[in-house]
């Protein structure tokens, strides 16, 4: 069997993308020189980009589908965007709050580079508010209340290039409220023959995602449910912008694949599924990858317990039932589910344990065994 | 309303001030349904507030709200010397438009000649950048008297979930501080219709900016309904020196007007519909259409009512303009 990668060095590369994974760069900083140089950064004033102005020094921000009004001196609902005089600001260009070298499984991608560490970055800052959500120390807080470096986007990717990463995702808080930086990363990223990911809650209007797009090479959706009331009730958004979003995502090509993390009592029925999964097998194509990942109780839904295997199986089933192609399990180490096989002859293609990944019956992005192609990103 | 109804009613407001010294747990102000307000159009000029005659108009006001002639014997019954008093401010708009450095340093004279040691003082707002701009001079925590934001005290490290909200609150309102007296000021706000006491509370959280959909419905009455926030707060004096009935919360030339009033009130919901009603009666002033017609109404003041937080009923609250 043909890897693209030896054998041996990817096996060393994954276990030391694995040990990275746990390490916030906070910590590997201490050892890292280059990283260790990098200074604190001060709120500064960067000019936002999708914004209109309104009577009385007013602005409309037009990056999301929540079109805040926003009057002087005020933030928009994601708490990084703030009006000075009738002109309108982000806060948190080249200010990450959190950088890592993470297993690309981690966000989680399983058609993208494989087995690679993948450069990952956030700012503070939602334009939701999720209340199941694992990351909102950073991700509902302000600039002023979380520290940051100073990271402008060439500083990003001079880092990603150092740790040898083959790419580069924005991820753990939400990319859209960093688009200014976020697309200047992409930029820069691409100069270097690196690729740019994005993990994302799809909730940002058609004409940024659209200039977004020559910057990017593929982006992961957070499809948090399948009914509007539960982006009512628990993620303070709307269902139908996301729907939009991977439309546009997929129309233009763009590689796509979608997490939808299963909550016990709130989005795991049946028919939920059921008619999510038949919509992305219509409207996205069966070969859009779908995962179903475990929940665990966070922030402000502590009281539900984690999500049951069995729920996650009978998902995964039923999504395979309507059509998709290749559906997964996540957050369930072991878990059969986490594997990707040929959809026409079932052999196991790439084999996963966690963030470990061995490939098996799959060669330069085909089934070794009947030749099928397997749709992805693979170098 | 005539005075012998006032005070009237200011002896049911005078038990349940007893009421208040014996119980700082919980909501305490929801019982007194009075507001009083006071004017002198001499104590501002352009938005700059004479010293002198701010204090005097707060005497004036606490010893027409208690019906007391010594504002300091109110003050006492208020506070224990073993308080540690927040004074909570709303600096956001910049020397003009926030609570006036002169109302504040009144009161915090007050509460040291009512016993209250200086330094168990402390004036704060969500920023120290905000504080800065509206004037304050910073001075941290133990000094007298302390002057800090948010973001210098700090957060408690353990999210609050209670009600609709999810947040840190602020080390102002939890440990801190055993007591409040809140400072907001008479504004419009663009979003949530007006920005008066409850409102003023947002700046004790790390994430405002997620509680403003549905006109701040029902977060700002959920969140005031919390022990550390409403519990605290003892009492409630608007600075209405300036008022601005459109284009809140930002000072907004075109609309900011001296008014030299102050506004005092122990129950927040009877204080906030109050000062609905003086910007609705600017904007009509004014030409303006009501709030409800802008699409703007604050209707979290009748959803802190029917939380039991104080009184919405427009004949049900006494108001004295003295």
């Amino acid at each position: 069997m043909k890897h693209k990668f030896p054998r041996r060095d990817f096996l060393a590369a994954s276990a030391s993308a694995c040990a990275l994974a746990a390490c916030p760069l906070r910590g590997w900083m201490r050892s890292a020189r280059a990283v260790e140089a990098l200074p604190e950064a001060e709120i500064h004033l960067h000019p936002a980009l999708h914004w209109e102005k309104q009577p009385g020094r007013r602005v409309k921000c037009t990056l999301c589908p929540r079109e805040c009004l926003v009057d002087d001196l005020e933030r928009g609902y994601c708490g990084v965007r703030e009006n000075r005089g009738g002109d309108y600001f982000t806060l948190v260009y080249g200010r990450p709050c959190t950088l890592h070298l993470d297993p690309v499984e981690k966000k989680p991608m399983f058609h993208f580079l494989p087995g690679t560490a993948i450069f990952s970055l956030a700012t503070v800052g939602c334009n939701v508010n999720c209340k199941f959500c694992q990351n909102w120390q950073i991700s509902q807080v302000r600039p002023e209340q979380e520290k940051s470096w100073d990271a402008p986007p060439e500083k990003i990717v001079e880092l990603a290039r150092q740790q040898q990463a083959p790419s580069l995702a924005h991820t753990y808080t939400e990319p859209v409220v960093f688009y200014e930086y976020a697309k200047e990363i992409g930029r820069e990223a691409h100069k270097h023959n690196l690729k740019n990911v994005v993990i994302s809650n799809g909730y940002i209007q058609e004409k940024p995602l659209l200039e977004w797009l020559p910057f990017l090479d593929a982006v992961k959706i957070d499809l948090k449910a399948f009914t509007e009331r539960f982006y009512q009730d628990l993620v303070n958004g709307e269902l139908q912008p996301v729907l939009d979003t991977l439309k546009r995502l997929v129309r233009a090509g763009m590689w796509t694949e979608i997490v939808y993390l299963v909550i016990p009592t709130h989005n795991d029925g049946e028919a939920e599924i059921r008619e999510m999964s038949r919509w992305v097998a219509g409207e996205l194509g069966p070969e859009v990858p779908v995962h179903f990942t475990r929940f665990h109780p966070q922030y402000m839904m502590k009281a539900l317990p984690p999500t049951p295997v069995d729920t996650l199986t009978a998902a995964r089933d039923l999504a395979r039932a309507a059509g998709l192609h290749y559906v997964y399990v996540g957050n369930v180490p072991g878990h059969p589910g986490e594997h990707t096989y040929c959809p026409g002859c079932q052999t196991l293609l790439i084999r996963r344990s966690g963030f470990r990944v061995e490939f098996a019956g799959f060669s330069d992005g085909k089934c070794a065994r009947c030749g099928r192609k397997i749709p992805g990103i693979w170098s | 309303m005539d005075r012998r109804r006032f005070f009237a009613s200011a002896l049911g407001g005078a038990a349940a001030l007893a009421a208040v010294r014996c119980s700082h747990t919980g909501p305490a102000t929801t019982r007194d349904p009075r507001v009083t307000l006071v004017r002198d159009p001499a104590a501002v000029s352009a938005g700059q507030a004479d010293p002198g005659r701010t204090g005097a108009l707060l005497e004036r006001l606490i010893r027409e709200h208690f019906n007391s002639a010594d504002p300091v014997a109110v003050f006492r019954s208020l506070f224990s010397p073993r308080d540690r008093v927040g004074i909570k401010i709303n600096g956001l708009s910049g020397r003009r438009l926030s609570t006036h450095v002169e109302l504040a340093r009144a009161v915090a004279d007050l509460l040291v000649q009512a016993g209250v040691p200086a330094q168990n003082i402390l004036i704060w707002d969500r920023m120290n950048a905000d504080l800065r701009s509206a004037g304050y001079t910073l001075r941290p925590w133990g000094e007298a008297v302390a002057c800090a934001g948010c973001d210098a005290l700090g957060y408690g490290g353990d999210l609050v979930v209670h009600r609709s909200i999810g947040s840190l609150f602020s080390r102002a309102v939890t440990d801190l501080c055993t007591a409040q007296i809140n400072l907001p000021v008479l504004k419009d706000h663009g979003i949530v219709g007006v920005t008066l006491g409850m409102k003023n509370f947002f700046g004790a959280i790390h994430n405002p900016n997620k509680y403003h959909p549905d006109r701040g419905d029902p977060y700002v009455a959920d969140l005031y309904s919390h022990p550390d926030i409403g519990g605290k707060v003892r009492l409630t004096i608007v600075d209405a020196l300036e008022i601005q009935p459109e284009g809140g919360p930002p000072y907004q030339p075109r609309w900011c007007r001296d008014f030299g009033g102050l506004m005092a009130s122990t129950d927040p919901v009877a204080l906030d519909r109050l000062g609905w009603k003086l910007i609705e009666e600017q904007r009509f002033a004014e030409g303006l259409p009501t709030l409800a017609e802008a699409g703007r109404e604050p209707t979290y003041i009748r959803t802190a009512a029917a939380l039991g937080l104080g009184e919405n009923d427009m004949s049900r609250i006494v108001f004295h303009e003295a």
